[in-house]
């Protein structure tokens, strides 16, 4: 593999064992307009992985719910005068990769290629058009917002959808969170090319972005290309711009509800939970080596055990923290068949209940650090993963050695950090429960708040 | 975010569709160093044990993590009706413990050694495996060896998984429209050939479903002879191969039961169903019978054939740029999805399927029409030179970009070989696509992609809870 390398890359320097090491190298710097890059050198393989982020995902919709995903969408469609078709066509024709998308804090502009040069550079210069200068064609606008009802109407025959959106609704309240991240139907219906350029012009700018680049291409080729980037973020009259405003602290729910949702399907979909932590929460260690434990460790956690291996309750049943920008949801999950929900939830709850209480025992907690620790190199095995991680770090600001300490900082919690981080954290008489499926019983009234 | 902890059937889709991004050749280089390449980074070892369980290893050093996977020749198609998911249900019952490792026990040893672990099922093949850090390959490796031979099958353990086994069928198929379609379309479009059972099983065989059948099952079928193990990762192939001979070296080879042909009887007309199922969204599958890349290994067609029905399918489906995404998405709108794939690389033959879902305010005979005028166009006028190269340049691309992942490279080998093509086809195949001319791709339309040989079925969405819908809109 290296003597190709060589051969393909005759000036590169080819740095080979250094991954032998446990974490990635992680290079970080700014460009002169103010874009975050971070890279990794990977010769081992000709590809190159791109992401460039913005905090612009869909807490940033206001009240234009949907705008950020369509934005995404429309991206290729159009860009420097090329149609969607010829766009498309000089990805596909070099076989690069094209993809963007968005979730709630972040949204992303992706792209895979080959790094031999004609594929590289062909796909390099249509991924920098696309970033410069979208042109957001209205034929094809109208078409995605049809294709986006359709979508639309796909989630409302998926139980598991259903309880989702409910999930995040009733969770965040009137926080950007609560935005569902497809629109609705009367949202979408509203959207003008208009609301895309003044997003896109807003927030995909130097200083709201951060750029990671991952694969077989030297120090002094990423600076190339970020500089090409960062240049084309400047275009159009945008200058560097700002980063966007803080996203609110996410308030905690002040009591339990339920929310039920009939639904004519075989099993009952549960979701129960709360506001859980962030990046870079002082807690997100020990909530993240607890939960491992409780339902984040597939057949090991308390709640598979309890739930499927011991009761055949469920196929799935898990727990984790979703940590975003601010609070992002703790939840519970699971799906049964419908006679069986009363009896499932009540043992889920006990299992977390208790868990809450008491933590996890020594020798549980032994057992997760042991899960952790030990598959640890599993993750940044590949490019795909690396270039995950680097995105990560960079879009949350987390320290650049992040991955170097992360085995240390697991194996130096305590089962009292543990105990004591589930016991401030979670707050068991304050949980939301969402339950679709089923015929409409009695509504309760805690449905409507 | 949410870990895998499901163990889960092989997403039979994702693999045919992940099949055209791989394979070895670097073409794009020099041809002096394609030799050349090809000997470092795509050597396979490979031995048979004296039991004769097959043994493969690949090293990649990347990262010092390695993948073990233990294949059977198992599934669904060598499945009777009335016993349809036994081999899944078996699958689950094999995390139930051995006579040395208890119950429970397996999964803490899996846990403690960092490893990720699961298995799959599909139509051909149960596999299982652990992903894990290189130096502690021969833990798991004494675990997989262990349960090939020494299962124990406790009854309440049973009792309990398949009601498990029930969940997840509701889960994955019941409760789900378009899975519904494609588990009734199977069931029409195929007579005879097992590969109309669906993998997860009829809902009535679960219920019937004995412990003994899964005793019955894994004595027939869960022996040496019968498997095949892959490695991958940072390891020294030599190494690998002693531990397996170590591990699974201690087994005897076991007669194996015969497996029929059960060859499909040649279709002799359309073949419409409809379901009418409470949704929100119209869908439509539609298959025609094609050749498998097993029927030109094994004589049946020529050897160009499969490859050109994958191309084909590539051509109306392989990215942004291809024709269903240009004409019927964007140009036209009258599809909010589409696709086409090539289910060519099975145990038995299979069909070439096109899905679509209408857009918004279109009616489906609108959209089958134009589904349908593509296939026509493909028999009567030559693909583009540009369509063509496309193709063949995302297929060199992909090769590359699959290789990223120790997981799929050894889910490529295993499979490969289990289903009877052997793990050398990975060299054929992207010299197989790159052979393949316009007129190749014409020739298997006109001679495949006909009606006679068609199978075609529609949802039709029947309405949700109506107090549903009103909530949902607020």
């Amino acid at each position: 593999m290296k003597n190709l390398l060589r051969i393909v890359f005759v000036t590169m320097i080819v740095v080979s064992n250094q991954l032998a090491s446990a974490a990635p190298k992680i290079e970080h710097w700014v460009t002169d307009s103010g874009l975050r890059v971070y890279y990794v050198n990977v010769p081992e393989l000709p590809i190159l992985d791109a992401r460039l982020t913005f905090a612009a995902g869909s807490a940033y919709d206001g009240d234009k719910a949907g705008l950020s995903g369509m934005l995404s969408g429309m991206l290729d469609k159009g860009a420097a005068g090329l149609n969607a078709d010829q766009i498309a066509e000089a990805f596909e024709s070099v076989g690069a990769k094209f993809s963007a998308g968005s979730a709630r804090d972040m949204s992303w502009i992706n792209l895979r290629t080959l790094t031999l040069e004609e594929q590289m550079l062909s796909a390099l210069y249509i991924w920098q058009k696309v970033i410069e200068k979208p042109d957001f064609p209205d034929v094809d606008f109208e078409r995605l917002k049809k294709q986006a009802l359709v979508g639309l109407q796909a989630e409302k025959q998926n139980p598991s959808s259903i309880a989702s959106k409910a999930f995040y609704k009733n969770l965040y309240g009137d926080h950007p969170y609560a935005t569902p991240k497809n629109g609705t139907e009367k949202t979408i219906g509203t959207l003008t090319t208009k609301d895309l350029k003044d997003f896109f012009k807003k927030y995909y700018v130097n200083k709201n972005g951060q750029l990671a680049l991952v694969g077989a291409i030297s120090k002094q080729q990423a600076e190339v290309i970020a500089n090409k980037i960062s240049k084309a973020l400047l275009n159009g009259g945008k200058g560097e711009g700002n980063k966007a405003v803080a996203i609110p602290e996410v308030k905690p729910l002040t009591e339990a509800k339920t929310v039920r949702i009939p639904f004519p399907s075989t099993q009952a979909h549960v979701m129960i939970g709360q506001p859980g932590n962030k990046r870079g929460d002082k807690d997100y260690f020990s909530l993240y080596l607890g939960n491992h434990g409780l339902g984040g460790s597939g057949f090991t956690s308390r709640l598979m055990k309890e739930v499927r291996v011991k009761r055949g309750l469920s196929y799935s049943v898990y727990s984790y923290f979703i940590p975003m920008q601010e609070n992002g949801p703790f939840m519970v999950g699971l799906q049964t068949k419908i006679s069986q929900t009363d009896e499932a939830i009540k043992v889920a709850r006990e299992v977390l209940e208790k868990f809450q209480k008491e933590g996890p025992t020594e020798e549980d907690l032994k057992a997760s650090k042991l899960n952790i620790t030990g598959g640890f190199p599993l993750r940044t095995a590949s490019n795909d993963d690396i270039i995950g991680y680097i995105a990560m770090i960079g879009f949350y600001g987390l320290p650049l050695d992040y991955l170097n300490t992360f085995t240390d900082t697991v194996e130096n919690i305590s089962r009292d950090q543990v105990v004591d981080a589930f016991k401030r954290r979670i707050h068991l008489d304050k949980m939301l429960t969402v339950i679709v499926g089923g015929k409409a019983v009695n509504e309760e009234k805690a449905t409507e708040k | 975010m949410k870990q895998n902890q499901n163990r889960s059937l092989s997403p039979v889709g994702l693999f045919r569709r992940s099949f055209l991004i791989m394979t070895m050749s670097m073409f794009i280089f020099s041809v002096a160093t394609a030799e050349e390449v090809k000997n470092k980074t795509s050597k396979v070892y490979e031995t048979v044990l004296e039991n004769g369980m097959k043994v493969l290893v690949k090293q990649d050093k990347r990262a010092p993590v390695a993948v073990i996977q233990v294949w059977y020749k198992i599934g669904t198609s060598y499945e009777h009706e009335g016993i349809t998911g036994l081999s899944h249900a078996l699958e689950h019952m094999m995390f139930k413990g051995t006579k040395k490792h208890k119950s429970g026990e397996f999964e803490k040893m899996v846990s403690a050694i960092g490893a990720r672990n699961n298995a799959f099922t599909s139509q051909d093949y149960t596999a299982y495996y652990e992903v894990l850090a290189a130096d502690q390959l021969e833990a798991a490796m004494e675990i997989e060896a262990d349960r090939m031979r020494n299962l124990v099958f406790d009854p309440a353990e049973f009792k309990k998984e398949i009601e498990v086994v029930k969940e997840e069928r509701r889960w994955r198929t019941d409760d789900k429209p378009t899975s519904l379609l494609r588990e009734q379309f199977n069931a029409v479009a195929f007579l005879n050939s097992p590969y109309r059972a669906p993998v997860i099983g009829w809902m009535v065989d679960l219920e019937g479903m004995k412990l003994e059948d899964a005793i019955d099952w894994y004595r027939k079928w869960y022996t040496p002879n019968n498997a095949t193990l892959v490695v991958v990762g940072d390891v020294d192939p030599e190494k690998v191969i002693a531990m397996a001979k170590k591990y699974f070296g201690v087994y005897k080879s076991n007669p194996l039961p015969e497996v029929k042909l059960r060859t499909e009887v040649e279709q002799k007309g359309v073949r419409n169903i409809v379901l009418k199922l409470p949704a929100k969204l119209s869908n439509l599958r539609m298959g025609f019978k094609t050749p498998g890349m097993i029927s030109a290994k094994n004589g049946k067609v020529d050897k160009w054939e499969p490859y050109a029905l994958e191309v084909l399918a590539n051509i109306l489906d392989g990215g942004d740029s291809a024709r269903f995404a240009k004409n019927l998405i964007r140009g036209k709108s009258i599809a909010a999805g589409a696709g086409a794939g090539y289910y060519g690389y099975g145990r038995l033959p299979n069909m070439m399927v096109i899905t679509g879902t209408p857009a918004k305010d279109i009616a489906m005979s609108v959209l089958k029409k134009a589904l349908l005028d593509e296939i026509e166009i493909l028999k009567t006028e030559l693909v583009s030179d540009s369509e063509l190269k496309r193709v063949k340049a995302q297929v060199i691309a992909g090769e590359v970009f699959e290789r990223d992942s120790i997981q799929h490279m050894a889910t490529l080998l295993g499979s490969l070989e289990t289903v009877g093509l052997g793990h050398q086809y990975m060299d054929e195949y992207v010299p197989g696509v790159l052979a393949v001319t316009a007129e190749q791709i014409k020739d298997v339309a006109k001679k495949y992609l006909i009606e006679e040989h068609l199978t075609v079925a529609e949802l039709i969405p029947l309405p949700l809870n109506e107090s549903n819908d009103k909530k949902e809109a607020k």
